[in-house]
């Protein structure tokens, strides 16, 4: 088989600028075969290099005295949680394929993720995800949105289900901007000991390299690539022979081997083949241990007959893994992946070269310096300018628009909207219990979840100590496209305030940065800007970077989507007694509202970029509600102070849809078991705000604005210790009957729970129908 | 007592019953397909999970497993054998309890806290459950319809097998209530001899409050009841 | 040489997925469409002689490859 020759139009084809090509001239001293093109192609492609965000990416704050494996180290980044344990985890998106063929789309972007983490010698114990969509109600482009949608949450399902971790939260989103571009943003976090932390680095001269898993197929060709390109029908076309096809049976079992294999020492670095494959593994471990590496692929196990070097080198095929083992010690690898039934294979050694050397069929058809290439990549500065579209979100007058009359129909119009409606068409169809580690199942703030013995790698008979993990992924991407700045921020707030809520203190984030072209001035400016409100969010709450992912040109001919910096971020309980859910307990509690009712400066602030001015208004835009972190900050130590003080019985976070949604949801939706809501009422008196106009004061999104109850005797104490550490709180009602009752300074408004239940409840069902 | 807890390839809820059953106080161990013997284990658990991926069917290719042998022997010889989702599918393809487990009617998997009715006392896997108690438990499952012919649905209800079925919070028996099309809203059954069960419900992770519910604890304590009388008649 | 097995549910058993596909294709605009059953393919390709290849699949077709509790199959080999 000859490879092609190389030309400039096989150079572009491959994604590579005249500039860089020259550049990898440079590295080799030579032109490059074909092989090495393909390779200098996804080493060097935005997905798997960042080259243009690796300059932004630096902003972000990193460190803190608890990380044990930092941004940009290794696969995953590992946090503390005390008494010699740990935590790994990260978030990783799978859009452009989600789009192609959702369901093996979203299944690997699973598998991904999922052995992102036990490469790192963690077992996996949980995942949640971030989900968007164009709108599913309606026709036309509706259907496709539904096709796309059912797709991707059966394929998140398949594959977590039958790997056997609980998908235990997540977030879903309907706007049109991501008509044609779904985003599929899928986090894994895993546990283990400090000393069972294993690296991805070819280290030891003369160690022998493996390979794991199935069988290499021509899957995923250059996915990698792709990813790093404009999703056209064309681009679609090429790539639908490529899709990655999952099986999360092969997982398991290859997780459980490497975990077992971890377990005997056996192992000097270990590191799975994702975007890329072979080339990113082998080169990237190379570069770590700053050693050469060599292998053959004849002895690759391969699918298919007659594959070339190139495809063997690129392919995507899934559940593989590439392990570093010291000498001497092969015969447990065989051992244990005999006993799992796994195929295995020993293709290669590290070497002393530094250089990554490829052999195939008696010729070297690659031998490049590892460490160059790897950290060689081309990094850019792009180009940004202040988008036009910004002029006239600034200059809309939010007092311009009519306030609403009709409140109760329009907060039910809210709950059936499908971004704010219940999910549980969704998670009802993850298992979200399996490992009997949920303490918060989806439908609270934030999910929570036990450590316990076997949640570590080698389940160990023994008692540990009790470790409760909060977790939640959000972004308002309305707001990001209307103030990147202060959606940015806002999307870190949020997702403190939730696990706030829940009782959590944040340990750390890791973001999935959804962006259109790097290429366009205003989309880069939007990535800048939204960068710089994460970043100052996630030093403000101590929450620093412990990796994440970057997933740029998602924009097809109809246009670029609204800018998605999904963030997820996980926290520490202290006790189990903490645990707080977001539904109100027991008629009798008083309800307190903690923060500012409504923007000092202006109280209708909170309708900019609001759910209610799209949903009622039909508006896209305004710009949305100052994020105060400082603020933000005062407001979610006091509420864990309280909670901790054990004088909290519900905390729910005002978000989408405002005070109104907040409280609607603070009645409706607890869920005791199938078809069997527990729905409890709640009488509200905010006839005292007399200066807010109606619809800002009840769907005004304000920023800092947390609705908590309690015990009707704790509740001076409540206002009273808020107040003292510096944050507004004022009773604004009481739990009760089978209504929501809302006094307000010019009118009352009430609705049955059960309407107010049905439409959230049902709308997504309803739609999916 | 000493609680087997089989492990096959896939099999994700090993770990979930031997926590439920060292929440009991006793002891459990995993115990892999492969071998043959079930060493000195006093009852088995055939866990949760998607044993070969679900390949072919559920449970189908688990059912020819060396252990599996070990299993049936132990059921012919009179030991309880519990079976758990993927348990009750396993169960069924061996032939060890009667009917099948198909897909949801409504094509979804579904994982929710449903409630259900105990159908009968006086058998080692229901006799700790109070008489007027709706247990609430989770289930989690893309394929837990029941079907079984007409005749032998007959013989399950004559002889009082149907062990569990699904109902609403007051224990009615409506089809609401029933989330995957389970003929006779049947949820779990045993065997003529009674030592054999099995239910697609999980009461390994209703085994503590923390949890939401621990009602599917009373379960593995009727086993462990039965075994204790066992020992003390032996021991008599 | 190539044997096929066509596995389908019993006729007793209902049969959601076929239903749904059913009114799918209803939906689709496609005519007439009286019933939809969906089942499995499985092609296996083995050596020997026919006869005995015969038996032994059919054995393995009851056994295993189908369950007769709630699935039917039809054996050919070419």
């Amino acid at each position: 088989m000859t490879e092609p020759a190389i030309t400039p139009e096989l150079v572009q084809k491959h994604n590579l600028t005249p500039e860089e090509y020259a550049h990898a001239k440079k590295i080799l001293g030579r032109e490059p075969s074909y092989t090495e093109l393909g390779i200098f192609s996804v080493m060097w492609s935005e997905h798997c290099s960042y080259k243009n965000t690796r300059p932004l990416l630096k902003t972000f704050p990193t460190k803190s005295p608890k990380i044990l494996v930092g941004a940009g180290e290794e696969n995953a980044g590992i946090i503390d949680i005390g008494d010699g344990l740990a935590i790994a985890f990260k978030i990783e998106s799978h859009n452009h394929p989600s789009a192609v063929e959702p369901f093996q789309g979203a299944a690997t972007g699973v598998g991904g993720i999922v052995r992102d983490i036990f490469t790192m010698g963690a077992r996996p114990v949980c995942a949640i995800n971030s989900l968007r969509f164009g709108p599913i109600t309606g026709n036309g482009a509706a259907a496709n949105n539904r096709r796309l949608f059912s797709g991707v949450v059966n394929g998140i399902a398949h594959y977590g289900n039958c790997f056997g971790i609980p998908t235990i939260a997540g977030e879903v989103y309907f706007d049109k901007s991501y008509e044609g571009n779904p985003l599929v943003n899928a986090f894994c976090l895993g546990v283990l000991r400090h000393e069972q932390i294993a690296r991805g680095a070819a280290k030891g001269i003369g160690n022998p390299v493996f390979y794991v898993g199935p069988a290499t197929g021509r899957d995923g060709l250059a996915g990698a690539a792709f990813a790093s390109q404009d999703l056209t029908e064309e681009s679609a076309e090429q790539q639908r022979g490529a899709v990655q096809v999952g099986d999360p049976f092969m997982e398991k079992l290859v997780c459980e081997a490497c975990l077992e294999l971890l377990a005997t020492g056996a192992v000097a670095g270990i590191q799975d083949m994702g975007a890329a494959g072979l080339t990113c593994s082998t080169c990237e471990t190379a570069a770590r241990a700053g050693t050469g590496i060599e292998i053959e692929l004849n002895k690759v196990p391969q699918r298919v007959p007659n594959m070339s070097s190139y495809e063997i080198m690129l392919s995507e095929s899934q559940e593989r893994m590439l392990i570093i083992v010291h000498k001497g010690r092969e015969e447990e690898v065989k051992r244990i992946f005999d006993k799992w039934d796994l195929p295995w294979a020993e293709v290669g050694f590290v070497t002393d070269t530094g250089r990554m050397v490829v052999k195939h069929r008696g010729k070297v058809v690659a031998d490049i310096p590892a460490k160059k290439i790897a950290d060689e990549s081309p990094i850019y500065q792009r180009e940004s300018a202040e988008p036009e579209y910004l002029k006239e979100v600034r200059a809309f007058r939010l007092d311009g628009i009519s306030d609403t009359t009709h409140p109760a129909e329009d907060l039910k119009k809210l709950l059936a909207w499908p971004s704010i409606a219940s999910k549980n068409w969704v998670y009802r169809q993850y298992d979200h219990m399996v490992r009997d580690g949920s303490v918060v199942c989806p439908g609270s703030d934030a999910a929570v979840i036990r450590i316990k013995a076997d949640s570590l790698p080698d389940a160990p008979n023994e008692k540990l100590p009790e470790k409760l993990i909060a977790m939640t992924v959000d972004c308002n991407g309305t707001y990001v496209y209307l103030d990147p700045y202060e959606g940015g921020k806002a999307a870190v707030t949020e997702a403190c305030r939730n696990l706030a809520c829940s009782g959590a203190v944040p340990l750390g984030v890791t973001d999935n940065l959804n962006f259109g072209s790097p290429m366009k001035p205003e989309l880069f400016w939007q990535l800048k800007e939204s960068v710089r409100g994460l970043a100052e969010a996630c030093r403000a709450f101590n929450a620093p970077v412990t990796g994440g992912n970057c997933s740029l040109y998602n924009q097809s001919p109809a246009g670029p989507i609204d800018p998605t910096p999904t963030v997820a971020v996980v926290g520490l309980i202290d006790k189990p007694e903490h645990v707080t859910t977001q539904w109100f307990k027991d008629e009798g509690d008083a309800i307190i509202l903690l923060g500012e009712i409504a923007d000092k400066k202006d109280p209708l602030l909170g309708l900019g970029g609001s759910a209610y001015l799209q949903v009622i208004q039909d508006k896209k835009t305004g710009t949305p509600p100052p994020c105060d972190l400082e603020t933000a900050r005062t407001l979610h130590t006091t509420l864990l102070g309280l909670i901790q003080s054990g004088l909290i019985k519900s905390a729910h976070d005002c978000s989408e849809g405002g005070l109104a949604v907040c409280l609607a949801e603070s009645c409706i939706s607890q869920l005791v078991g199938r078809e069997t809501p527990r729905l409890i009422g709640a009488q509200i008196d905010l006839a005292p705000f007399t200066d807010i106009r109606l619809d800002a004061l009840l769907f005004g999104e304000t920023q800092s604005r947390i609705v908590v109850t309690c015990a009707p005797l704790d509740a001076a104490k409540v206002v009273e210790r808020a107040k003292l550490l510096g944050v507004p709180a004022v009773q604004i009602g009481k739990v009760g009957a089978d209504k929501l009752v809302v006094k307000t300074p010019a009118t009352e408004f009430s609705a049955p729970l059960a309407e107010l239940h049905d439409p959230w409840w049902n709308a997504i069902a309803r739609a999916m129908a | 007592m000493n609680f087997a807890v089989l492990q096959f390839p896939a099999s994700n809820c090993d770990q979930d019953c031997v926590h439920a059953v060292r929440v009991t106080g006793h002891s459990a161990s995993l115990l892999w397909h492969k071998e043959t013997s079930l060493g000195n284990a006093d009852a088995v658990v055939i866990p949760g999970g998607f044993s070969y991926g679900d390949y072919l069917r559920t449970g189908a290719i688990a059912r020819f497993s060396p252990i599996m042998q070990a299993v049936q022997k132990f059921a012919d010889e009179g030991g309880l054998v519990l079976g758990v989702c993927n348990g009750f599918q396993i169960l069924c393809e061996a032939g060890m309890l009667p009917g099948a487990l198909i897909r949801n009617r409504d094509l979804q998997f579904h994982c929710e806290q449903i409630f259900l009715k105990t159908g009968n006392f006086e058998t080692p896997f229901t006799s700790k459950i109070p008489r007027d108690k709706i247990m609430k438990i989770p289930i989690a499952h893309g394929e837990g319809c029941y079907f079984a012919d007409e005749a032998t649905l007959a013989k399950l209800k004559a002889n009082n097998q149907i062990l569990w079925q699904y109902c609403d919070a007051t224990g009615n028996l409506t089809d609401t209530a029933n989330p995957n099309g389970s003929l006779m809203n049947i949820a779990g059954i045993c065997n003529e001899r009674r030592n054999v069960a099995g239910l697609m419900p999980h009461p390994d992770r209703a085994s503590e409050e923390i949890l939401g519910s621990a009602d599917g604890r009373l379960i593995f304590e009727s086993v462990i009841d039965a075994l204790q009388s066992k020992t003390i008649k032996k021991a008599a | 040489m190539k044997a096929k097995i066509i596995v389908t549910p019993k006729k007793a058993v209902v049969d959601p997925q076929g239903k749904t596909v059913q009114t799918a294709l209803e939906q689709m605009g496609y005519r007439g469409i009286k019933a939809v059953h969906v089942g499995k393919y499985l092609e296996i390709e083995l050596d020997g002689d026919k006869e005995t290849a015969r038996q032994q699949l059919n054995e393995a077709a009851h056994k295993f490859l189908s369950n007769p509790v709630i699935e039917d199959y039809k054996l050919e080999i070419e």
